[in-house]
């Protein structure tokens, strides 16, 4: 068990390291001076100068790549073009609000798929599993950022029962925060749910046809003990691990609706800063996010291996 | 260490490909989801194909002063933006656009993805250093890393086919990488490999054919979120630029007439939907269909 956790543990920190390898070349695809550009028509020698100097970019090639490396790790992720604010401090400003999107995002997700899954596994072939696959056939094909604009123009346009976009502190109103969290929320939530609703189905449908089910029905059980203690729980522990690999998606999902809500969250800031040309921060956020990913899964795959007695620590 | 196999040619192996193509292709016209996606893909080529020269209008054939941001009429079917241009044109020019923008992505991410997966399943030494590199591309949410990949080299087609198709490449070689191992695995292919035959000759008459099929489930897949990827690139004004259209970029530039002409948005939207979900129908379909055992299946039901 524990040379299995090790093991985990040191792929792990190969794949971190070179994601963080890859966020660091970023900067390095800039057709040209990447702190000219970003200053663009403000440039000034002074500040230019003070900018290529606090990045390190006129140091070789290793020595930057070191820098930034060590830098990460102390929680130094340079600073911005256009500011000159610590990088770091401008993710963690946002980072909240995106957490709360996408916590509410997967929320809904999950309220969908978990019992639209199981029902129409349970329900094969009837018409609430093929209205179901109907409904996650078209869910994982629409654009999410469209449907958020669909939902704006029916529910703040035509209806106004919410507001169309924007924020509010929660700790200023938490009826405005929630009103303002509704539409972005769902318009996640639906696309999520629709990638959920397939797997729980499937591994639904795998756990109703095992054999500890069959046991568990010639036992005479009711069908909902059966369903309540054997098959549903082994069904979700799949669920868990998927929804940990569903991360990387929901959060590029994430993304492109605060876009659309104007949710002043990551995916914000990493528009204005792509517009700005502000590459450090636009590095700031890919990185976090994928070492989110990546320690969320870490997590999951260790839950997972603890909760299963059954796998095997080879 | 092959000894000299001259004169002892290895035996032809039994050539069931095209009985096998025939049952897919049976299985999966009996699909009827699949069959509409067909149908929604047969259109969509049509009007990649000829709609440019079809479109009653041009694409930036505006005219402001008379036919500004007008409601769908006969004239108009999808209205005008505000520009003056017809919609309906627009849409039906974007289609090629956004098709190819969507292929020439995933032929990228083929022509990389299945040699890297083809070599990594293959020859063990690789394996792990391959895929090591493959789960640090995955640990990117797709969107952002094409959107950083574009930020630094700058927004257009080009650049927005490269991102997409560094950013979905590693599926490609994940899944090519699982085919070869369950193949390698084979007793056919072993007892093949046991009497000398060389690592080409396995990849062109075992591993390949065996591989085609995900391959093509895959592609079918891909392309569903090419589309997707495409247009929200551009609705954020980084993938493709005037005065080409796309119909991601029709939506960007329906932006600002959401509440005004819910058409140049509506549409477009529509359009794209109908393509991803005709893709995703076919690739599940293929799946279904290359599947032996829900072949079975539905062969069986065909049959009573």
């Amino acid at each position: 068990m524990r040379r299995f956790l090790l093991r985990r543990a040191v792929q792990a920190a190969v794949v971190l390291l070179g994601v963080a390898v890859i966020t660091f070349s970023l900067l390095q695809l800039v057709p040209g001076d990447p702190v000219r550009i970003a200053m663009g028509t403000r440039f000034d020698p002074e500040t230019y100068a003070a900018l290529r100097e606090r990045s390190g970019l006129d140091r070789p090639l290793p020595v930057q790549l070191g820098d930034y490396l060590l830098g990460a790790v102390r929680g130094d992720l340079g600073v911005s073009f256009r500011s000159g604010a610590p990088v770091t401090e401008l993710l963690l400003q946002r980072l909240p609000a995106t957490l709360a999107l996408a916590a509410a995002g997967l929320l809904v997700g999950l309220l969908v798929a978990l019992p639209l899954g199981v029902v129409s596994a349970v329900k094969q072939g009837s018409k609430t599993d093929g209205a179901a696959t109907v409904f996650s056939q078209l869910g994982i094909s629409i654009p999410d950022f469209w449907m958020g604009i669909m939902f704006i123009l029916l529910f703040a346009g035509t209806l106004g029962w919410l507001p169309s976009a924007g924020y509010v502190s929660p700790l200023d109103s938490v009826t405005g925060w929630l009103s303002h969290l509704v539409l972005p929320a769902v318009t996640i939530g639906v696309v999520t749910g629709s990638i959920l609703t397939r797997f729980v189905r499937a591994s639904v449908l795998e756990s109703l046809g095992q054999d500890y089910t069959r046991t568990a029905r010639s036992k005479g059980l009711p069908e909902s003990l059966v369903l309540r203690r054997h098959v549903l729980r082994n069904a979700l522990i799949p669920v868990v691990t998927v929804t940990g690999l569903q991360l990387a998606t929901l959060l590029g999902g994430v993304i492109v609706v605060e876009f659309v809500f104007a949710w002043p969250g990551l995916g914000n800031l990493v528009f204005t800063a792509v517009q700005g040309r502000d590459y450090p921060v636009v590095q700031g956020v890919v990185l976090l996010l994928a070492v989110l990913f990546l320690l969320v899964n870490l997590l999951v795959d260790l839950a997972y291996s603890a909760l299963d007695p059954r796998i095997s620590y080879s | 260490m092959s000894t000299n196999t001259a004169g002892r040619r290895e035996a032809p192996p039994p050539r069931p490909q095209r009985s096998t193509r025939r049952a897919v292709g049976s299985a999966l016209v009996a699909n009827r989801p699949a069959v509409f996606g067909l149908a929604v893909l047969a259109l969509l080529v049509l009007a990649a194909a000829v709609g440019p020269a079809l479109a009653p209008y041009g694409a930036n054939e505006g005219d402001v002063l008379n036919r500004q941001l007008l409601p769908p009429s006969p004239d108009h079917p999808f209205g005008t933006d505000e520009q003056g241009r017809d919609v309906f044109s627009r849409v039906l020019i974007a289609a090629r656009v956004s098709v190819q923008v969507a292929l020439v992505s995933v032929v990228i991410a083929l022509g990389i993805g299945v040699p890297l997966g083809l070599v990594a399943g293959f020859y063990d030494r690789v394996d792990d250093p391959v895929m090591r590199f493959m789960d640090m591309l995955f640990a990117f949410p797709a969107i952002l890393l094409a959107i950083a990949i574009l930020a630094v080299r700058g927004p257009g087609s080009t650049n927005t086919m490269i991102a997409i198709g560094i950013v979905y490449m590693p599926i490609f070689a994940r899944i090519t990488r699982g085919s070869v191992l369950s193949v390698r695995e084979q007793v056919y292919v072993r007892a093949a490999r046991s009497l000398g035959a060389s690592d080409l000759r396995l990849l062109r008459l075992h591993v390949l054919p065996n591989v085609l099929g995900p391959i093509l489930v895959q592609t079918s897949l891909s392309l569903a979120f090419a589309i997707l990827t495409e247009a929200a690139l551009s609705f954020v004004g980084l993938g493709v630029q005037p005065p080409d259209p796309s119909w991601g970029r029709l939506l960007f530039e329906g932006r600002g007439f959401v509440e005004s002409a819910w058409w140049m948005t509506v549409f477009p939207g529509v359009a794209i939907l109908l393509t991803v979900l005709a893709f995703n129908l076919v690739g599940d379909g293929l799946r279904d269909a290359l599947d032996p055992r829900q072949r079975s299946a539905i062969e069986a039901r065909r049959a009573s």
